[in-house]
């Protein structure tokens, strides 16, 4: 079969990293117990956060909504258990601010019991993508893979954007991170059938699977589900760190280069992970909502390492418990894999829509962080960096605060995939350096929308009040010309009027100003931005005010 | 239950500073060996003393500044530094040559500037320069290299001179010393004499110096050690021995009577020690490709100048600094395109 294979193409710098996989794929996937309460956060996406449906006290069924999105960008949250909701508080989640978010607690009863009526889609050939897109953005379908866009948004690139190849991501080119793996090899008909959907939504002329090839036996199996078909095109990629990137993995398969500040679709592709495919294909066939994943449980002080399918909103150390617990010398724990996870403080979290990986590490496996050095300028980290960037500088005017600098040398085209770090002989923790700076663009940003939000109102009512004057002015002049003096109640109507105008006009600017928006990377802000774009030139009205299951 | 939260990533790779340090000083060995073989126990002493004089003043200078000293020393820069300059110095300078060499570097090269990765200047070279404008006598001081008639002192000769400025009994300074290659061409041409007529004095070996080319061929071999194990780029050294081969060659050609050849110039003086080791300290070197390229070929450029035609007859560490003044400059304008800016069909 390989010699098949299209010839593929390389991406600058990355790193040969040890997998770290075969101890979490002995065994095959395993189910959670179903959990005895499960605390689920309205945002577990990018975007607008969504707004409950439900009040404490509520009875819930499995996969009802209890949550609708807030706007186009965003996505429901359903009941995972059946049960009855006990709380809608902040709660902590697994977020690297480690604050607390608004969150439904559900109460399981143990039974189950899912919504009714259930309605399959199983001729999806024959229906109309919006249908299906629907379908996708009801079921609170968001990108597995990490990122957590919502997935019904992603499908949509609008029409000045034709997409002629779908890539589907199942790289998973991070050490210890196996759940793709996984899903792959015990449910590659979910998986290629979910391909299938999402190549028809999004109406691609190709499809292209990447899998990289230290995963031969997920390969094997996603090939025998094709058998002989040919609609989809599953490749073999080379295991070198980060291919799984979104960008990087375009340039492999296809041998396109996603601009600099572009988003993939510029260049014709549209990139979805094996766990959103499965997930889509779920909510399509079954008419399931997204409320189980599948999750690693690894690193040397996990007891018994393993994947296991868990419904979200399971909270970590109910799911750790479950699996055996940690060894005793556990020390750090991972949600993610370790070069772009991040650090949890507690396991008191909950399991959400993009955590793919928890990684319980001892001292020896990931021995704390060096005491670094300065930068001697060796230039490691060029070498390796698969955005070509110079993170060396990136660093030195992140220190020295100089984020206009940081952006002439393209700050944002920083992935965080962290090679830089790995490989730095002086230890310096840069990507810590490149978020600092990032988001203290955005906080300035923002700052400066404000401001000038507020310069305009204040231009605006300078207008009025001239213009105010002036009417006054005519009016005396009129009036004196006049006969019969004018009642004056059509004029304070008209400014009644007004006032009513201003505040709308007010609210409308108010509302546009993004939310939520603080932890975005500036490409989902501008995948953001051009999905609302659209919405607006194309007329509808954001949707997400009804969001039961149809 | 709570757990360490550190930042992404998690894992840190096997490279070290300390560790890199001691393998660049490692490849060092071929050079520093043939160095002692041929000019004898000055080298050996004048590596003692200038490595004793960095660790010292760099201690020093952290301790002025409230810095903790272990870490630094271990970092293995001022070590490296320490060697560099070592095996630049001329192996008969007198001790205080050396040492105040080794201050000057460590001090004003380093921590003036804020210490390891804030310098902008080459921290050998910057004390080897000190010397050359302060003391141009004693930084002439080469011996006879091994192979040519003249004194060869033996150990306690060469401690007797270098610490107390005692001559071997009933010799002049003169019978110890003699012109290197670089010097004697320079002298030579300048008396109108032809190169073919200097090619048969004793100084001279069978590719460039006698001696002097052994010394740099085994740093070549340390350079392209350092090559292989990834520990230094290609671009600046050949970057800096091209420039130098072209240019030898383009004048040689022209000229064969008074431009010495190209392989006499790259063999001589400090050539491959400045290409592979002082030229490429990544701290005062540029950090982009282009850059890097452009960085050496100017430091193979000056070099030939100074040679045939500046005050010095070798111009290795004039200049690196110079091309050290150059970097940032440098880097800032050869910011190479990143990934996505591209003609993706290039
Ligand atoms: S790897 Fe580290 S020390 Fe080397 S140039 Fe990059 S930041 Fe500086
Ligand atoms: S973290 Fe950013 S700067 Fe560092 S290697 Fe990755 S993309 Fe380059």
């Amino acid at each position: 079969m390989p010699e098949s294979q299209p010839r593929l193409h390389d991406f600058p710098g990355g790193l040969h990293l040890a997998p770290h996989k075969e101890a979490s794929t002995a065994q095959p996937l395993q189910t959670a117990a179903l959990p005895a309460r499960v605390v689920l956060p309205l945002q577990q996406h990018i975007g607008e956060a969504a707004v409950p449906l439900v009040r404490p006290g509520d009875r819930v069924l499995t996969g009802q909504v209890i949550a609708r999105s807030e706007g186009y960008v965003s996505a429901p949250v359903h009941a995972t258990v059946s049960g009855t909701v006990t709380a809608i508080a902040d709660q902590p989640v697994p977020h690297p601010s480690g604050l607390l978010a608004p969150c439904i607690v559900i109460e399981s009863d143990g039974r189950d019991q899912w919504f009714e009526p259930r309605r399959p889609l199983p001729d999806w050939q024959t229906l109309d993508p919006e249908r299906l897109r629907q379908r996708i953005r009801e079921m609170g379908i968001v990108g597995l893979g990490g990122a957590g866009f919502p997935s019904a948004v992603k499908m949509n690139p609008g029409g000045d954007h034709p997409v002629t190849t779908l890539v589907i991501n199942g790289a998973e080119c991070e050490p210890y991170i196996s759940c793709d793996d996984m899903l792959m090899r015990e449910r590659a008909a979910e998986v290629i059938e979910g391909c299938r959907i999402i190549r028809h939504v999004v109406q691609a002329e190709r499809c292209l699977i990447g899998i990289e090839d230290n995963k031969p036996q997920a390969i094997t199996a996603m090939r025998a589900a094709l058998g002989d078909a040919t609609d989809l095109e599953i490749l073999s990629i080379p295991t070198r760190y980060p291919t799984g990137g979104e960008k990087q993995l375009i340039r492999v398969l296809t041998g396109r280069e996603v601009p600099s500040n572009g988003l993939p679709v510029d260049v014709g592709v549209l990139c979805h992970n094996v766990g959103t495919a499965a997930a889509v294909y779920r909510a399509v066939r079954y008419h399931e909502p997204l409320i189980s994943r599948i999750v690693t449980l690894t690193g040397a002080a996990m007891a018994r390492p393993g994947n296991w399918a868990v419904r979200l909103g399971t909270l970590v150390s109910d799911l750790v418990a479950g699996a055996g617990g940690y060894t005793p010398d556990v020390d750090r724990l991972i949600m993610g894999g370790p070069m772009m996870g991040f650090a949890l403080a507690s396991d008191e979290v909950p399991i959400t829509k993009t955590l793919n990986c928890i990684l319980a590490a001892d001292r020896r496996e990931l021995p704390p962080p060096p005491q670094p050095l300065p930068c001697i300028r060796c230039t490691a980290c060029v070498d390796v960096c698969p955005a070509q960037l110079l993170p060396h500088q990136l660093y030195w005017y992140a220190r020295a605060r100089d984020f206009d600098k940081t952006q002439d040398f393209h700050l944002f085209d920083c992935i965080e995939c962290g090679c830089c770090s790995y490989v730095c002989p002086s230890h310096i923790p840069l990507v810590q350096y490149y978020r600092f700076a990032k988001t203290e663009i955005w906080h300035q940003e923002q700052e400066r929308r404000k401001a000038d939000l507020a310069r305009r109102r204040h231009e605006f009512r300078l207008a009025r009040l001239e213009r105010e004057k002036a009417e006054r002015a005519r009016r005396i002049r009129e009036r004196k010309k006049a006969v019969k003096p004018e009642t004056g109640g059509d004029d304070k109507q008209a400014v009644i009027q007004q006032a009513l105008e201003r505040a709308r006009a007010r609210k409308q600017a108010q509302g546009a100003t993004p939310r939520n928006t603080d932890n975005l990377t500036e490409a989902q802000q501008r995948q953001i931005e051009a999905a609302e774009a659209r919405r607006r030139a194309a007329g509808k009205p954001a949707p997400g005010g009804r969001n039961e299951p149809d | 239950m709570r757990f360490h939260t550190y930042s992404s990533p998690h894992l840190t790779g096997p490279n070290e500073v300390g560790l890199l340090m001691h393998r660049v000083a490692w490849a060092l060995a071929p050079g520093a060996l043939a160095a002692i073989w041929f000019f004898g126990w000055g080298v050996l002493l004048n590596l003692a003393l200038s490595l004793a004089t960095c660790l010292g003043a760099e201690a020093l200078m952290l301790r002025l500044r409230g810095r903790p000293v272990g870490p630094a020393l271990r970092d293995g820069s001022a070590g490296l530094t320490g060697l560099l300059l070592g095996l630049a110095l001329p192996p008969l300078a007198p001790w205080w040559v050396v040492l105040v060499g080794g201050l000057f570097a460590m001090v004003l090269g380093k921590h003036l500037f804020g210490g390891l990765g804030y310098n902008p200047f080459n921290p050998a070279m910057v004390g080897y320069v000190v010397l050359l404008i302060s003391f141009p006598r004693e930084m002439t001081l080469w011996p006879p290299p091994q192979g040519v008639a003249g004194l060869h002192p033996g150990l306690l000769d060469a401690l007797a001179w270098k610490f107390l400025g005692q001559l071997p009994v009933g010799q002049g300074l003169d019978s110890l010393t003699m012109a290197s290659p670089l010097d004697a061409v320079r002298t030579h041409i300048g008396l109108g004499q032809r190169l073919e007529e200097i090619r048969h004095l004793p100084v001279f070996g069978s590719l460039a110096g006698r001696g002097w080319e052994w010394v740099n061929l085994g740093y070549l071999a340390g350079g392209l050690w350092l090559l292989r194990a990834r520990l230094i780029h290609w671009r600046i050294p050949t970057a800096v021995l091209g420039s130098l081969f072209v240019l030898a060659m383009v004048f040689h050609l022209y000229d064969p009577d008074n431009y010495a050849s190209p392989l006499f110039h790259l063999l001589s003086g400090a050539t491959m020690l400045g290409a592979f080791f002082i030229a490429t300290d990544p701290v005062t070197a540029s950090s982009t490709p282009r850059g890097q390229l452009i960085y050496g070929a100017g430091i193979g450029l000056i070099v030939y100048v100074i040679r045939n035609w500046g005050g010095y007859p070798d111009g290795m560490a004039f200049a690196v600094l110079l091309m050290n003044i150059a970097t940032p400059t440098l880097d800032y304008y050869t910011r190479p395109p990143v990934f996505g800016e591209r003609d993706p069909d290039e």
